[in-house]
């Protein structure tokens, strides 16, 4: 008996040490989540302005420009990857491969190669364990991702991208390297505390996204000159879009992941301290057994003997 | 006609300076430019690395070097 009410004592600690560390780390996802937000917003005002100026140049100039024709036969299509770096997150790092998985399905019927591109450790580790080819992976900053890790991830794209347009039907073309025809992102969108839904987009060929315009200046855009010329101004400012947007989705995975992340943590903790109260209600009722059994033994030993010296 | 400027100065990662000026200076591919109020609509690419100098009122002056960045003039702002 009292061997029982100490392996219950055990497990109770040990419950108590768990329920500890994945509180702080609840605490820690729910800081972050506030930080990543703060990040998106401050990004925002540079998304706008570029796009403004794209939609401004797309609209003032017939522009002929690779990153925004379709191609007529698509061979290879790249597929970006977002995923996290570390786990206990939920299902956030497998819904993001699940749903590459199905898009990768569904280029595949369409007799396109997929080819896949993977940012964040564990989506790198689904895939280096089934033995599937990676083109290029990036890892290190899936929870607070910079610029600059956008632009690593968007100049290998891009490269790959207008590398892709003279490949010919089983050969990489004059420029000897295989390239893609078209670029897919998949990535885990914002969209509240609770909910973060993998989403894909395509990012190749390009399409300038237009907003609506805001109520101060409707109608026409107004005759912009350009420095440099049009085309030239278009070439310079299309990668940088691609990053943006890039980046874009980079902060938006960080934020869901840190959502993700807080939401088991927190299911976690909650679990925790059920299987704490489960364990004291045990431990409790095992001490008073043991001292009801304990008591009786006791009377029944004076009873005894009462009954013993009574027959003398 | 606005007899100032506003004028904003955003980096990827955050907007950096936003407010009223007297005149922007800045230099794109093509050459060193003024902007005054009442400037026409202009789309450029700023030389990298150039700086951007920020004319306040008063004589006040800010500059920024920038990398790479894009220059957006629209009317009536």
């Amino acid at each position: 008996m009292a061997a029982q009410v100490r392996v219950l004592r055990q497990r109770i600690r040990s419950a108590k040490s768990m329920k500890k560390i994945t509180k702080a780390m609840e605490l820690v996802a729910t800081s972050r989540i506030a930080k990543a937000q703060a990040r998106v917003a401050a990004s925002l005002p540079y998304a706008q302005a570029i796009t403004g100026v794209l939609t401004a140049l797309a609209s003032n100039a017939s522009v002929d420009h690779p990153l925004l024709t379709a191609r007529p036969q698509v061979r290879r299509a790249g597929v970006l990857l977002i995923t996290s770096d570390r786990g206990l997150a939920g299902g956030y790092s497998s819904n993001a491969i699940k749903t590459a998985e199905s898009l990768m399905a569904r280029l595949r019927e369409d007799g396109k190669t997929p080819v896949l591109y993977v940012i964040g450790r564990k989506g790198v580790t689904y895939y280096r364990f089934r033995n599937r080819p990676i083109e290029a992976s990036w890892t290190g900053f899936s929870e607070q991702p910079t610029f600059t890790d956008a632009r690593t991830v968007g100049d290998t794209l891009i490269k790959a991208f207008t590398h892709g347009a003279d490949d010919g039907e089983d050969h990489s073309g004059p420029d000897g390297v295989q390239g893609v025809d078209e670029l897919h992102i998949v990535y885990t969108e914002f969209k509240s505390l609770m909910t973060q839904a993998p989403t894909t987009r395509i990012i190749g060929p390009m399409q300038v996204e237009e907003r609506p315009r805001s109520e101060a200046a409707p109608g026409l855009l107004p005759a912009y000159e350009f420095e440099p010329e049009a085309e030239a101004l278009l070439d310079a400012l299309l990668p940088k879009y691609i990053n943006t947007r890039i980046y874009a989705a980079l902060l938006e995975s960080a934020a869901s992941e840190s959502a993700a992340r807080r939401r088991a943590m927190k299911s976690a903790t909650d679990n925790a301290e059920e299987m704490i109260q489960k364990y004291t209600r045990q431990m409790n009722s095992a001490r008073q057994a043991g001292i009801t059994q304990e008591i009786s033994e006791i009377v029944g030993g004076v009873n005894a003997l009462a009954a013993a010296g009574s027959e003398v | 006609m606005a007899s100032q400027l506003q004028v904003e100065v955003v980096a990827v990662e955050e907007k950096v300076w936003s407010g009223e000026a007297e005149m922007l200076v800045a230099r794109t591919t093509e050459g060193e430019l003024g902007v005054l109020p009442g400037h026409a609509p202009l789309l450029g690419q700023l030389a990298e690395p150039s700086q951007v100098r920020v004319k306040l009122g008063g004589g006040e002056e800010i500059t920024y070097d920038v990398d790479g960045g894009f220059l957006s003039i629209t009317d009536g702002a």
